[in-house]
């Protein structure tokens, strides 16, 4: 059968796709621009929603700090509107486009929920969970529903927005979204601490951290990698970054605070402004592996206790050749593998250091098909989960099998 | 209190008492369960006191085995369970049934772990929230939630009930500052969701948990992330003539870029009620009292200061006062902090709201409150996270003139009615409980309801946890599962392909 690709403009359209959809028995893919569609297990549809003309800002109140916007417009033109308010999304959503051979500033609002994206201010303000105020959508059963609202304090029924955060469009399909959105921070500076072993800057970064200096962003980039962020600034050496946003003169101040705390740790610079930005920017979209050269080799996003992961990396490196660097103070760790996606040895070495998951993010069709790309859960999670999902989409017609059911 | 229907008692559970509370015994040893009238008084309500209910019996599990035990033997019988921290829900979501086990969790109050280079601490539910800040505030870290009750409430009622606090302009609610959960189902599986890790994998269940108000499962332990206490803090106390140029001052901060650590804001009955309680030196003259609390390093906080102090005056201010020193900080909150006792004081009872609206609603409804103020014959005081929306209206009534009760509670659902006209919600932070239950229907139609529903069917399908909260109206989860395929439609009749 081939596939056909249908592009509703409102959330009316959207209703009587999913009704189709359960009428003919018939699964949908849902998509945005596609930017993450290489995520996840395959699926196989024969219809693909395309909710990319499902557009349009359609609330903006800058002083009420609060957005709502159609699922499809583009995450970019939202960034820019802000951007225009001196506003931001807080949570710093990454962009995959570039790791899987796309084009920078891809991608929608929707996308963004679905993913649960965020960036390097996730150790301070959180990832889109943390954001997202209000939703409606349309359940696989064929119901428009919503959730939540415009205010950011509101414990009024079950958090159904956050139900979506992270559930990679395989329980209803998010028409309209509203976002808490916030004052962007007038300026920012990093500190590069250079020649740090991966264990010593995770010493540095908690240490960071643990002060009142406020960083919002502690990254360690191992040598190999370096020199491949913000066109080679920092090439040469392991480079350990902090960054400090806010009033100039607060930034001032913390700068010169924490570089006093860390002053034993090794050789710093400071990195102010636009190359500051851009440097996280790249950190964010993980831009040291998505070289074209590197496209085939799997890779993968870890999450765990920020102090544990580099213990984990370690052993990871005594069984197989790995590349890899680290955000979110360590709790983070991108993993690209030479070889092998080496799937069971990650897994069981995440276990025996502390915990958390893994997920291959970028792997050939045969690898995805083979592996399972999102943590396996308990059984007893496993099986809330797939009741969760058959609360949702009985018929199981909305991205079957992408999170692995 | 006023014809609030629960559900039906089950009789057959009530004949089987005695076994039940056998049973219980055998799964908790000890004085764990609590049968007699006397000692189950205790339990008989929460932080709305004017709504009481005996248990059946209570339990209190001292192990997590313990209370997978009691959920799997509840859930294997049919009987219905309802769980409890402190009880200080203002909400009635810890209040008691007729044919129900309370469960009361206040004996898991160990913190188990402090773990600075990752800034979490893992803690039993039964630990209050003030507990928290205690137990790591020598090494300079704190607990951010701060709800009012912090001294006494607990930090598994703060996961199911989300809450709030002054802070949380800034550093948000429970659901942001909770990394994982270990919990009880009602078929006594125990789950764990997140941990010391920032992502959780899977569906967003914590989220879904946080806020939950007790209906979906038995929070049994809680990491929770700890931040770094700011350098220090100064406040703001600043007045106006009017609310309108109070409210106009606070849309001005944030249009600024400033986040303070915490922005409140009190009417004129709220500011004479509070300084003839405890003498904070508030102005007497101004209709309108803010609170803007700013926090961090002394360079950021010397900066924002004049930035504000600028702001308030362009916007009319009759008075503009700058802590000096912590005192005098601590004095400008005082009389924030003694709002509730110091109405308590004017008035024989009072009756506590909890809406959330657009900030520059704030004008609209608080007229709208004189309105309705007028019209019910009753007094009302307003104090107000500003920052957030969040509107706590004190209505003032004396509960032994017959009717008034009814009266005040009729006030406030006309008071949280406006709230949801102007695009607010009808609870910022108390949950909906049993006294929110019935105006759902006011936010939410039939379909948002029953999807919520269906959530709950996922984690309990028999409905035994915590019923007759949140919910107007329970439905079975066979009937809420049925599905009405629109048959004979043409495959996407209106829908651009390409």
């Amino acid at each position: 059968m081939p596939v056909t690709v249908f592009t509703p403009t409102s959330s009316e359209d959207v209703l009587s796709a999913v009704h189709s959809a359960l009428a003919e028995e018939a699964p949908l893919e849902i998509v945005g621009h596609g930017t993450k569609r290489g995520i996840g297990q395959a699926v196989q549809t024969a219809h693909t929603l395309n909710l990319s003309g499902l557009v349009g800002v359609t609330l903006y109140e800058p002083e009420e700090l609060v957005l709502s916007a159609k699922a499809g417009t583009a995450l970019a033109a939202i960034e820019q509107l802000l951007a225009e308010h001196r506003q931001e999304l807080a949570f710093e959503p990454m962009d995959y486009g570039p790791l899987f051979g796309g084009a920078a500033g891809s991608g929608t609002i929707g996308g963004t929920l679905a993913a649960n994206l965020s960036g390097p201010r996730r150790i301070r303000a959180g990832a889109a969970r943390d954001h997202i105020l209000g939703i409606h959508a349309v359940s696989g059963r064929g119901e428009a529903f919503k959730s939540g609202g415009r205010v950011v304090k509101n414990v009024t029924g079950y958090d159904l927005s956050k139900a979506m955060a992270g559930s990679w469009g395989t329980l209803a399909i998010v028409t309209d979204l509203t976002f808490k959105v916030l004052p962007a921070a007038e300026a920012e500076t990093t500190l590069a601490i250079r020649g740090l072993t991966d264990d010593r800057a995770a010493n540095a970064m908690a240490h960071a951290m643990g002060s009142s200096a406020e960083v919002s962003g502690a990254a360690h980039l191992p040598l190999l990698v370096a020199g491949s962020v913000a066109a080679g600034l920092l090439a040469g050496d392991a480079a350990t970054l902090l960054r400090i946003e806010g009033v100039p003169p607060s930034v001032a101040f913390r700068v010169s605070r924490l570089k006093d705390l860390l002053k034993a740790a090794g050789a710093m610079q400071e990195i102010a402004g636009e190359e500051s930005r851009r440097l996280w920017r790249d950190i964010r979209d993980c831009v040291p592996f998505s070289d074209e050269k590197d496209r085939a080799k799997p890779l993968w996003r870890v999450s765990m206790a920020p102090s544990d992961g580099h213990r984990m990396v370690d052993a990871l490196r005594r069984e197989a050749p790995v590349n890899t660097f680290y955000d979110w103070q360590g709790g983070l760790i991108w993993l690209m593998m030479e070889a092998d996606p080496e799937a069971a040895t990650l897994r069981s070495l995440i276990r025996r250091h502390g915990g958390g998951h893994a997920t291959l993010i970028r792997a050939t069709a045969s690898q995805r098909a083979a592996i399972p790309v999102f943590e396996p859960q308990s059984a007893s999670l496993a099986q809330l989960s797939a009741r969760l999902k058959e609360q949702f989409d009985p018929k199981s017609i909305l991205n079957p099998g992408r999170m692995g059911f | 209190m006023s014809g609030l229907a629960m559900p039906r008692s089950d009789e057959k559970t009530l004949a089987r008492r005695a076994e039940i509370v056998a049973a219980l015994r055998g799964i908790v040893p000890g004085e764990g369960v609590v049968e007699t009238v006397n000692e189950m008084r205790a339990f008989e309500s929460d932080g709305l006191t004017a709504y009481r209910q005996l248990p059946l019996v209570v339990v209190l599990p001292e192990t997590v085995e313990q209370v997978s035990h009691i959920l799997k033997y509840c859930g294997e019988h049919g009987i219905k369970v309802v769980p409890r921290g402190s009880g200080t829900s203002l909400s009635g979501g810890a209040l008691p049934l007729e044919d129900a086990v309370l469960l009361v969790m206040s004996r898991f109050n160990r913190i188990l772990e402090i773990d600075y280079p990752n800034r979490v601490a893992v803690v039993q539910p039964g630990v209050t929230n003030l507990g928290i800040t205690i137990a790591v505030q020598e090494d300079g870290f704190y607990y951010a939630p701060d709800p009012s009750s912090q001294i006494a409430c607990s930090i598994g009622g703060n996961v199911a009930e989300n809450s709030g606090g002054v802070h949380c302009l800034k550093y948000g609610l429970t659901a942001n500052n909770v990394l994982g959960i270990e919990m009880a189902m009602m078929n006594g599986d125990v789950i764990r969701l997140g941990g010391k890790h920032l992502d959780a994998e899977g569906y967003d269940l914590l989220g879904i948990m946080t806020g939950s108000e007790g209906l979906l499962g038995v929070v049994t332990e809680v990491t929770v992330r700890l931040l770094k206490k700011p350098d220090m803090a100064r406040a703001l106390l600043i007045g106006f003539p009017s609310n309108e140029e109070a409210g106009q001052c606070v849309a001005d901060i944030i249009a600024a870029g400033i986040i303070p650590g915490g922005m409140e804001m009190m009417d004129g009955p709220a500011i004479r009620a509070a300084e003839a309680f405890v003498h904070a030196g508030y102005p007497l003259d101004v209709e309108a009292l803010l609170i803007v609390e700013l926090d961090g390093c002394e360079a950021e906080i010397d900066h924002l200061i004049g930035v504000v102090e600028k702001i308030a005056i362009g916007n009319g201010s009759i008075t503009c006062r700058i802590s000096q020193s912590d005192e005098e900080r601590l004095a400008f909150w005082a009389g924030r902090k003694a709002a509730f006792p110091a109405v308590g004081r004017i008035s024989p009872d009072y009756y506590c709201m909890d809406g959330t609206i657009p900030r520059k609603q704030l004008p609209r409804v608080l007229a709208g409150m004189r309105q309705l103020s007028e019209q019910y014959g009753l007094r009302v005081a307003n104090v107000f996270h500003a920052g957030d929306g969040n509107l706590h209206p004190l209505i003032l009534y004396d509960a032994n003139n017959p009717g008034e009760l009814e009266k005040a509670e009729a006030f406030g659902a006309d008071i949280l009615r406006l709230c949801v006209k102007v695009g607010g919600v009808l609870t910022g932070e108390h949950g909906v409980g049993v006294e929110k239950r019935d105006l759902m229907p006011e936010m939410f139609n039939e379909t948002d309801l029953d999807q919520q529903m269906r959530v709950k069917c996922a984690f309990d399908p028999e409905h035994l946890l915590n019923p007759g909260k949140v919910f107007p109206q329970l439905r079975r989860c066979a009937e809420l599962g049925r599905m009405h395929i629109h048959q004979g439609k043409m495959p996407f009749p209106d829908i651009p392909r390409f």
